[in-house]
């Protein structure tokens, strides 16, 4: 990835809490994607990766190092222009979605916020475009099914058309037959507009699905960055990538017992 | 798997009333549990939750449940009234939830708690609770027991947690046990941990398991057999080790759609669903 | 609504919907389903209309003008001419409740749209912003709290000066309180929500993010718990027209017949007993009413 970087991080670290409580739930992580890469961040729940997303997307300023995102180099607090650029996508579309809001109010929000015109027109399109279609318009977030309420997420962050989605978790609260539908779309949606994407899973088959490069993280670090190929030709060589690698299979017997001995109290 | 079976389960219905209309969650289940690994697998909405709760007549209150046969060894769960199934669960029949966390009582001890399991006609002393308590916390692979003994269940992790509940459940040793998404909370490492613990159960201490998951690669590997659920009904049974092998056309779509390590910039497969599944 | 003809009600259940219009209409009607359900709540609901209705035809109603005297006929007991009996100075008593709706419902609207804005304000804003905000607003949330809702009215009437529309403004300032605290609970948990980060990282201004998408939330426990103190403020207004703060005689607010009705009690029980048992009934009904409009509205119940 030689080429210009969209978004490059170097030394994020964020921390919760303050003096003897605080906790380091960023330490010191950097990578870098390029222009229209999908880059994937794997780990599992508390390692950092969604605080991640949070730190760039600015819902939370209280962060430190360097964020560059489309030469651009970020401060805690963004500007409005940011968030036409930067959209992301939540893991529960049952709790990211305005209850009390349809499918129209919801996605002319954003671009009331922005002032951008002919709110109908492009409301009509970016349904079509995430596959739900114009007789979703008029509907509530309960009317709709896990995978459609997705798809509305997925609209509303595209209706700025912003050139970088962060992806926290997108299919992981959806069952497989549509966790197949929502990764098709984006992957669809992905080369159809040119989107830097940060995947965020614990699954590393569906980052392996959609993504080039990797890293593997716990507790806060990256354990390693690889290539996708690595793990598809097996050259995965940190311990902890191969036990996230053994644990993706299935359940193994043997495997087990080993993790067995390894419990911590 | 000659012996008879410890729970017999023939034309099992399940069907709820809402305000707009009447919901049909299992229509017409039947399955026999051995001594061995039964995987329930379904998408939401399948029915493969309502079912496991309804052998312990746990069904919401504006469900009823039907059946021709609902028999748990001797006792015919059907007919036994609520004061006879308060016996039978959490004493023969056990369950473990998703989210250990809501299962558990936050103002008391982990160890306490396990205690409380211990059925109220063996009589102990303190001491001799105390130890069965603490061998049943090593019995789950819980390395520094004394210490566990005396948390309180916020200050266990997620995988803990759900081992506290599995030795909770063991307590009363159980004859046959329902999982619902055990490990779906989990990390996929502690996840491990939790499933050979179960493994353990049914291999040495002759448990049947009843593990309800959406989760088919999980269920492929762990159980022995598996029953697919569609729309309330199952579609298909067969040998764990065989599901790759799987005839019926949603079950063999469910496996087309998974993505997988070399899948990469591949379309995935869409399930197509045909109305006629709804049948059979 | 049983009685709908096949084509609304297949309007109204549609499972698509294509216009705002019928999406808005067609939750309202759910919520009708569910409060039909619910036979108390339904009686609460009649009275309060038939309240409305008796206030607002109150001359048809009435056989005499509230306070038309008749000195020869005071102190008459309930009878066919005088349902209610007659008061002191010979005034039908009937007549005198029927209009005294007026005044209830007046001090009842006026207080809650005062009241409600005013706690919904405090509550969100506090809840939203959190640090020093909340705690500033929070503790002159306590300090009104702090009071008893009569002593406080009496102390604004005292310096306000005595009448309904000072009342009014008494009772909506102890009334407010609870409503904020309501308030800034709810906007706490939905404040954590992903559909709020949705709309913070859309750039959203905090006053929007507040009014379009935290209020709405709040509204529907705000309009249960202001229904469920209406009887508390309407008893309030009766205490204070009891003590001779509220509404001036001879205006035929309940609490001032009430009040004068006393003196009586021994040898014309009537007089205080109607009104009385106008205010009991009218508590009641908003009680039921509210009682219905929780299961109704409460998000956590749905």
């Amino acid at each position: 990835m030689g080429d210009t970087a969209m978004i490059s991080v170097n030394n994020l670290r964020v921390s919760f809490g303050s003096g003897a409580n605080a906790v380091q739930a960023v330490d010191g992580v950097s990578f870098s994607v390029g222009q229209g890469e999908t880059y994937g961040l794997v780990g599992e729940s508390g390692c950092g990766k969604s605080t991640i997303l949070r730190a760039l997307c600015g819902l939370n300023p209280n962060w430190s190092g360097d964020v560059v995102i489309g030469g651009e180099t970020m401060l805690p607090l963004r500007t409005r222009s940011f968030y036409r650029r930067v959209q992301m996508v939540f893991q529960d579309p049952y709790g990211s979605l305005h209850p009390r809001h349809t499918v129209n109010t919801t996605l002319s929000e954003p671009l009331a916020i922005h002032g951008m015109g002919d709110a109908d027109a492009r409301i009509a399109r970016v349904l079509v475009e995430v596959g739900l279609g114009p007789a979703f318009r008029y509907r509530y977030p309960h009317q709709l099914s896990g995978g459609q309420r997705q798809r509305l997420a997925i609209a509303r962050a595209l209706i700025l058309e912003p050139q970088v989605l962060l992806l926290d978790e997108p299919t992981s609260a959806l069952d497989v037959s549509v966790q197949a539908e929502i990764l098709n779309l984006l992957v669809d949606l992905r080369a159809r507009l040119g989107l830097t994407c940060i995947l965020v899973s614990h699954d590393l088959a569906v980052v392996a699905h959609m993504c080039d490069r990797l890293a593997v993280m716990n507790a806060g670090r990256v354990m390693e960055e690889l290539p996708v190929a690595a793990l598809e030709d097996d050259s995965a060589s940190h311990p902890y990538t191969r036990q996230l690698l053994a644990a993706s299979l299935g359940y193994d017997r043997r495997l087990a017992t080993g993790a067995v001995e390894d419990i911590d109290g | 798997m000659t012996e008879t079976p410890q729970l017999q389960v023939e034309d099992l219905h399940v069907r709820f009333r809402t305000p707009q209309r009447i919901v049909h969650a299992v229509r017409g289940v039947t399955f026999q549990v051995g001594r061995e690994k039964v995987g329930i697998v379904g998408e939401s909405g399948s029915g493969k939750s309502q079912t496991g709760r309804a052998i312990l007549k746990l069904t919401p209150p504006n469900g009823t449940v039907t059946a021709k046969r609902l028999q748990f060894q001797e006792l015919d769960i059907a007919a036994a009234s609520e004061r006879a199934m308060l016996k039978v669960r959490g004493r023969r029949i056990s369950m473990i939830m998703q989210d250990p966390k809501h299962a558990l009582d936050p103002v008391m001890r982990v160890g306490a708690q396990i205690a409380e399991a211990i059925p109220a006609d063996q009589k102990l002393s303190a001491a001799e609770r105390r130890e069965r308590v603490m061998a049943m916390l090593e019995a789950v692979h819980i390395r520094n027991p004394a210490r566990v003994h005396e948390l309180y269940p916020h200050e266990v992790s997620g995988g803990m947690g759900q081992r506290v509940m599995i030795a909770m459940m063991l307590m009363a040793e159980p004859d046959l046990l329902i999982a619902d998404e055990p490990t779906s909370a989990l990390d996929v490492t502690v996840r491990m941990q939790v499933l050979a613990i179960l493994d353990d159960l049914v291999t040495r201490r002759g448990l049947g398991l009843i593990f309800i998951s959406h989760d088919l690669n999980l269920v492929a590997t762990f159980c022995d057999r598996v029953l697919i659920m569609y729309a309330g009904r199952i579609v298909e049974e067969c040998a764990a080790a065989e599901l790759a092998d799987a005839k019926h056309p949603y079950t063999r779509g469910l496996l087309a759609s998974l993505p997988r390590i070399g899948s990469r910039h591949q379309k995935l497969a869409v399930l197509n669903r045909d109305p006629a599944w709804l049948d059979g | 609504m049983s009685d709908a003809s096949p084509t609304l009600r297949a309007w109204l259940t549609a499972e698509v919907t294509t216009s705002a219009r019928q999406a808005r209409i067609q939750s309202f009607y759910y919520g009708w389903l569910r409060l039909r359900a619910n036979p108390l709540a339904l009686i609460g609901l009649l009275i309060l209309l038939g309240l409305v209705v008796v206030a607002i035809c109150a001359p048809l109603i009435a056989p005499v003008g509230p306070n038309d005297q008749d000195l020869m006929r005071r102190l008459a007991p309930p009878s066919g001419v005088h349902w209610f009996g007659t008061d002191e100075l010979g005034r039908d008593v009937f007549a005198r409740v029927v209009y005294g709706s007026r005044i209830t419902l007046y001090i009842s609207f006026l207080v809650a749209i005062i009241a409600a804005p005013i706690g919904l304000a405090v509550g969100t804003t506090a809840g939203y912003f959190g640090g020093w905000t909340d705690t500033v607003l929070m503790r002159i949330n306590d300090i009104f709290l702090s009071f008893p809702g009569l002593i406080l009215a009496l102390g604004f009437v005292a310096a306000l000066g005595s009448g309904i529309e000072n009342a009014v403004i008494a009772i909506a300032l102890t009334a407010w309180p609870p409503i904020a605290r309501l308030a800034r609970a709810e906007t706490l948990t939905i404040r954590a929500s992903d559909y709020i980060a949705a709309v913070r990282i859309q750039g959203a201004s905090s006053a929007r993010i507040i009014l379009r998408h935290i209020v709405p939330m709040c509204v529907p426990s705000v309009v249960v718990r202001i229904t469920l103190n209406m009887a508390g403020i309407i008893l309030t207004a009766a205490g204070l027209g009891f003590l001779g703060l509220g509404a001036q005689p001879p205006l035929p607010e309940w609490g001032a017949m009430l009040s004068t009705g006393r003196q009586y009690m021994l040898g014309a029980w009537w007089i205080a007993a109607m009104p009385g048992l106008a205010i009991l009934l009218t508590s009641l009904a908003f009680n039921l009413f509210g009682d219905g409009l929780r299961d109704v509205l409460d998000p956590r119940s749905e």
